[in-house]
């Protein structure tokens, strides 16, 4: 496999990744989070943990799961992580706790023993609760934008979070005052999965038809879970803002639901209401899996929409720039770091900003082309798994020698 | 391993970057913090930026710079800001003395301290280094053109900019090594000295090193 990557990535990159993991042959190291399919945290290590494997690391993929009572609480704590005000009832947070402590018998040999165990996002933090007798290092990776929390929730999870070894945050507006150390690595898009390969060109035409859009006119695109972050709604009202000077345009909102995520389905009915049955909006519903539906849909469009009003990373901008698009982003975190205003896209605060790049960019194609292709050389660079994976190997030593800032290995 | 002590070993590293927790909206704030980080952090600051996601800003070339002209609006001290040059102190303290001076020159001026949105809040981050073998040598300086196509970011990284805090006479390692060799390769050490690796970014700095060994054999 890390030959494949080797080809898109470059050879001396994967050379690179095999000498640093050298000296980790036979690490344990488990990765927890709460759904194997569907958001970006299932995407990254549905790819980090083989790779790892390869790489000769014991390393292995675990799932938290609960009934709805525990998601509605770690969907409470994802927006509240975010800065929404939200109200956890006890019963809500004593089942959150219960499921913790539940997975932590049914795993407890495993996590007891791990050298490293990578707990992903708020849903499984307390798990660390159950073993107070660990042998190995614990790292808490954040993947929300937790730059201005709901303090009553941040104080309630921070308990928990506090007891980790480290923490990860995607970047550091996002992190938190911890007492260990907090690391910076951003995510990444894996180049070789179904949602990222190239595609012959037929079967980029083949979803004019399938979804019933005009092919000979503009489309622009919005990937995402129906989420109020992701403002679909603000989106709509920025493609009529564009409507008015490009009649022409369509606009494309594709997403699918997580299966953490319970407030999908009332988010689905708000953007179908602002959409009063315009036959240029087209609302696609997909599977989680729908994972090549959503690669020829990018391709198809001519810019992408990320106009998120909070975003952890923004993977969905980062997948579009590797497929050489513009992307008009929300000025907000990661997007900030990945649309490189006026480089590889435009940021944008209000869908009459919004509204305002598609119409220049529509009437520039030059300048479009151009700017695809800078944002696919930016994403070559950074933000593919080679380099994700690259980081993480650098973790593992930096928290095994804790306090040096210079770590020198095999002498 | 060889125990030959003329030969170069090339080695190959990576930076994680950490969060210290502090930001600074204003420069006021800027100076307090920036008295009390680690040099680490300020190494961080001018150099990070070849290992990490960014595009080249011809006129702002560190993080004090870029932030002074974007975030607060302070284009006099960002021009004073960029135009310092790493490489020359001796030392990171000196060159925090020279951020200190300038960025006071600055409030000086200032009637009242521009503040940043709190998106834009200058954030310190500090990191770490992992430095790891990569099983390869070279004997001799002919064969640095076969070698260095094939360096990662990571080894010019090392041998050029890493060098420089690590060798007491702040060369990088290529001069250092070609120097073992005398006269013969003096022009070669000077064409090297003579590439700017502060305006550059790691892949053309390879480009100039190749270029200069194979024009300077």
């Amino acid at each position: 496999m890390l030959e494949k990557y080797a080809e898109v990535a470059g050879h001396d990159v994967v050379e690179h990744l095999r000498q640093l993991a050298e000296p980790l042959k036979g690490l344990r190291l488990v990765h927890i989070n709460s759904t194997k399919s569907g958001g970006g945290v299932a995407e990254i290590l549905y790819k980090m943990v083989p790779l790892m494997r390869e790489l000769g690391i014991d390393a292995k993929w675990e799932v938290i799961t609960g009934d709805s009572l525990f998601y509605e609480c770690t969907k409470g704590f994802h927006n509240a992580m975010q800065g929404n005000p939200v109200n956890l009832t006890d019963t809500q947070l004593r089942t959150y706790e219960q499921t913790n402590r539940a997975y932590a018998q049914t795993s407890e040999a495993m996590l007891r023993d791990a050298d490293v165990v990578v707990v992903h996002d708020p849903q499984p933090a307390a798990l660390i609760s159950s073993f107070p007798e660990r042998k190995g290092k614990w790292v808490w990776r954040c993947h929300i934008d937790a730059s201005r929390p709901f303090r009553p929730v941040w104080r309630y999870l921070r308990d928990f979070v506090g007891a980790y070894d480290a923490s990860i945050f995607s970047i550091a507006a996002f992190s938190q005052r911890l007492p260990h150390p907090v690391y910076l690595i951003a995510p990444s898009i894996d180049p070789l999965h179904e949602k990222n390969i190239d595609l012959p060109i037929e079967e980029i035409g083949g979803v004019f038809s399938r979804f019933d859009i005009d092919s000979e006119r503009p489309m622009i695109l919005q990937v995402s879970r129906f989420d109020r972050f992701k403002d679909p709604v603000g989106v709509i009202h920025a493609f009529r803002l564009v409507k008015q000077f490009v009649p022409n345009v369509q606009l494309v909102l594709a997403g699918g639901g997580a299966a953490d995520d319970p407030e999908g389905e009332v988010v689905l009915q708000e953007v179908r209401s602002s959409a009063l049955d315009d036959p240029d909006i087209h609302i696609l519903l997909l599977p989680g899996d729908a994972h090549r539906t959503i690669n020829v849909l990018q391709r198809a469009s001519d810019i992408v929409l990320q106009k998120s009003l909070r975003e952890g990373f923004g993977l969905t901008v980062t997948e579009a720039m590797w497929k050489n698009k513009p992307v008009i982003g929300g000025d907000t975190g990661g997007i900030r770091i990945q649309v490189v205003n006026h480089h590889t896209g435009f940021l944008a605060t209000t869908p009459e900003g919004a509204a305002l790049r598609t119409r220049y960019l529509l009437s520039n194609p030059e300048i479009m082309a151009e700017m695809g292709n800078k944002a696919r050389q930016f994403v070559r660079e950074n933000f593919l798994v080679t380099r994700h994976l690259r980081e993480y190997l650098t973790l593992v030593f930096a928290l095994l020698n804790e306090n040096q800032e210079r770590i020198e290995l095999g002498g | 391993m060889k125990s030959d002590t003329t030969s170069l070993y090339i080695k190959d590293c990576t930076l994680i970057a950490m969060a210290t927790g502090k930001r600074a909206q204003n420069l006021r704030e800027l100076r307090e913090y920036l008295r009390t980080v680690s040099t680490n952090s300020i190494y961080y600051h001018f150099w990070g930026g070849l290992l990490r996601p960014r595009f080249d800003d011809p006129e702002y070339h560190n993080d004090f710079a870029i932030w002074s002209a974007h975030s607060i609006y302070n284009k006099p001290l960002a021009e004073r800001l960029a135009v310092i040059d790493p490489v020359a102190f001796s030392s990171l303290e000196d060159l925090r003395i020279e951020l200190l001076g300038l960025i006071e020159e600055s409030l000086d001026e200032t009637e009242y301290p521009v503040w940043a949105n709190r998106d834009d809040q200058f954030e310190f981050i500090q990191h770490q280094i992992v430095v790891f073998d990569t099983r390869r040598w070279v004997d001799r300086p002919e064969q640095l053109t076969e070698i260095l196509p094939e360096l990662s970011r990571g080894s010019i990284f090392f041998h050029f900019i890493d060098a420089r805090r690590r060798n007491e006479n702040t060369l990088d390692d290529f001069q250092n090594w070609l120097g073992q060799f005398g006269d013969p390769y003096r022009e070669t050490c000077e064409a090297i000295a003579a590439i700017d690796p502060y305006f550059s970014d790691l892949k053309r700095i390879k480009e100039s090193l190749i270029k200069t060994i194979q024009t300077h054999p």
